[in-house]
């Protein structure tokens, strides 16, 4: 299994323990990371480029496809953020063939051309549809039995449905709970599990950004998390990052570790948890490690 | 076809007024809508259920509820798939983020102040044309619009965002999505009113992006669509000001200057270095995350071939 790799901006900046824990992972499952023919690729936009400049971003995305295609490798990326914008612009691009022909003028400069044959793909399908949970749960090593954890998705992975794929691959749908039932760990579903972190009005509105994280921190701690698990880092930034100021918005205690997707899986895969930078979240785990007889 | 549906049902004149689940259970026809099992329970069973509907056919916009979680028609949603995507239950509920007035009847009142308040209504300036006269637009631009004009006001919308619930001042989904539908008519001449109005709190800068109004609307409206219109027109307009604009064009920077973004400055960029207050507020922040070895990298590195990144924003913006 190879892949063109595209980490993303955040797993690169405030979350370098996603980027550790993702190549730890992925060499673990036999997933071959190929980031060297990615490495000029641009930030997605974010959906926040493309407020100023819609045909701005499909530009800037139809070229990280077009290096991909070069590769001849399937893209797979790690932010359900990125998921969602390239998939947005995948779906322009490959449905509108005058459009993408005028996209790739724009490329051609530096002999790129996007034909529209990526699929990108977040680890995290990769893992559902690719790798498959019984080859998964078979290569546990530590498995988290007993151990509560709450799923939460991130927006731009499950909406819009219509540019996800889901109808030709329902199972995208709960991918995140079959991978946390997957390494043994227990599921605890609480509504707000594909609702918004609040990050992308942290810097407009924090008031209501931080309730977000109170609210959806304190709902899955109600249902008996221990930890929540999450497969973007945007999520992570604001879930983990700002949740000292959503304790202090909600007047209570908090204290839920954030924990990224990979970081869940290298847990069950027996990789060392401080090689994961699971030590250098803001929310501590060592409470959870300790519980889970995991500290080095 | 023998279905149960489990309704959450709040009678305001009970003696400790309360919202319970209450399950019927009843034989219905194949392609049933929710709203033909409402019905029937009410006529079978039941008859204080309480419920809003009329047309029966997706065009009045009465009958917006939640099934299985998710806001949407019941008149327009088939029992059959609802048990099929729900693992076998068909759970009602009153629409979200409003009052509920009983059972299922929701206060719109408040939906109906946000939608006024952004004046709905063509504010074109010089004469009004004669009584054999009328507005003249351009075709593409009426066809443009009619997406936006195909709302029927069901308020799915509006149930289902998640900034109207941690925050009631927000104008949400629906209001905004109209506010659009007259910033972006060629007869209207308020526009640069609307705009400045739309940028101030709980306006445009302040929905997450979250697209549930996209996945819910039953009639593809696409309101974050035209907010995200609305935040472009309101930038180029020149309200570019807000903290929400210089986000924007902050990030857009950052990608151009290096293909990626930086979370260090991107804070800094989008308060200003000269706002105290708000660099006080972001100073443990940076503390956390400096004790943490979260601080991202001080020095940010180019992507490597970032002349090429450069070169597209140049076509593409000029
Ligand atoms: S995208 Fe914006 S308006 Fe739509 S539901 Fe989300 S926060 Fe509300
Ligand atoms: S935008 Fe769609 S969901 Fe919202 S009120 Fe209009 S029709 Fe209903
Ligand atoms: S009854 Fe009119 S929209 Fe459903």
């Amino acid at each position: 299994m190879r892949y063109a790799f595209y980490p993303g901006c955040v797993s690169r900046g405030a979350a370098p323990e996603l980027f550790a824990a993702t190549t730890a992972v992925c060499e673990k499952l036999g997933i071959e990371l190929e980031f060297e023919p990615m490495r000029s690729a641009s930030c997605t936009g974010s959906g926040v480029l493309q407020e100023k400049n819609l045909r701005l971003g499909d530009t800037l995305n139809a070229r990280t496809f077009a290096l991909a295609e070069r590769t001849g490798l399937p893209l797979l990326n790690i932010c359900s953020t990125c998921q969602g914008v390239m998939s947005q612009a995948n779906q322009r691009l490959t449905s509108d063939a005058g459009y993408l022909a005028s996209i790739n003028e724009d490329l051609a400069e530096e002999g790129l051309e996007y034909r529209g044959t990526v699929d990108p793909r977040h680890l995290m399908w990769v893992i559902v549809e690719d790798v498959g949970l019984d080859s998964l749960r078979a290569q546990v090593t530590r498995p988290l039995t007993g151990f509560k954890v709450a799923p939460f998705y991130g927006c731009y992975i499950v909406r819009p449905t219509s540019a996800l794929g889901f109808d030709e691959r329902p199972e995208r749908k709960d991918a995140l709970e079959r991978v946390i039932e997957a390494v043994g760990a227990e599921v605890v579903d609480f509504p707000g599990k594909t609702l918004c972190c609040g990050f992308p009005i942290l810097t407009i509105n924090e008031t209501n950004s931080v309730k977000m994280v109170a609210n959806h921190t304190l709902d899955a701690k109600k249902g008996g998390a221990q930890a929540m698990v999450t497969p973007c880092p945007l999520c992570h930034l604001n879930l983990d990052g700002y949740q000292p100021q959503a304790a202090a918005s909600a007047r209570q205690p908090i204290d839920l570790p954030i924990i990224h997707l990979p970081q869940l899986l290298g847990l069950a895969l027996g990789i060392d948890p401080n090689a994961m930078r699971l030590n250098k979240h803001i929310v501590s785990t060592g409470k959870l490690l300790s519980d889970m007889a995991l500290t080095p | 076809m023998e279905v149960t549906l489990s309704v959450r049902r709040f009678d305001p004149d009970a003696d400790r007024p309360a919202p319970y689940f209450q399950d019927y259970t009843l034989d219905l026809d194949e392609g049933s809508v929710v709203l033909d099992g409402l019905i029937a329970i009410r006529e079978r069973i039941d008859g204080t259920l309480a419920l809003r509907c009329s047309c029966r056919s997706a065009i009045c916009g009465s009958c917006a509820m939640r099934v299985n979680g998710q806001a949407m028609l019941a008149c327009n949603t088939k029992i059959a798939d609802a048990m099929a995507s729900g693992g076998g239950s068909v759970v009602v509920e009153p629409a979200g983020n409003m009052q509920v007035i009983k059972d299922l009847v929701v206060d719109f009142a408040p939906f109906w102040d946000k939608v006024r308040a952004v004046r709905p209504w063509l504010q074109a300036d010089g004469p009004a044309p004669g009584p054999d006269e009328e507005y003249v637009a351009p075709n593409e631009d009426m066809l443009h619009l009619a997406g936006v004009m195909a709302c029927i006001m069901c308020g799915a919308c509006v149930s289902d965002c998640t900034v109207l619930e941690v925050d009631e001042r927000f104008l949400g989904p629906a209001a905004l999505a109209k506010a659009y539908r007259f910033v972006a008519d060629p007869r209207d001449d308020a526009d640069r009113a609307r705009l400045g109005e739309l940028v101030e709190y709980g306006g445009v800068w302040d929905c997450t992006r979250c697209m549930q109004c996209v996945e819910v609307c039953p009639k593809g409206v696409d309101p974050m669509g035209r907010i995200m219109a609305m935040r472009d027109r309101a930038i180029e307009g020149g309200y570019d000001d807000s903290y929400g604009a210089r986000h924007a064009s902050a990030f857009t920077d950052m990608v151009e200057h290096s293909g990626r973004v930086d979370e260090l400055r991107l804070p800094l960029k989008t308060k200003g270095m000269l706002n105290a207050p708000e660099m006080l507020k972001l100073l443990p922040v940076g503390l956390r995350a400096q004790l943490k070895g979260k601080r991202p990298p001080i020095i940010h590195r180019k992507n490597p071939g970032q002349d090429n990144v450069r070169r597209i924003f140049e076509k593409v913006e000029s």
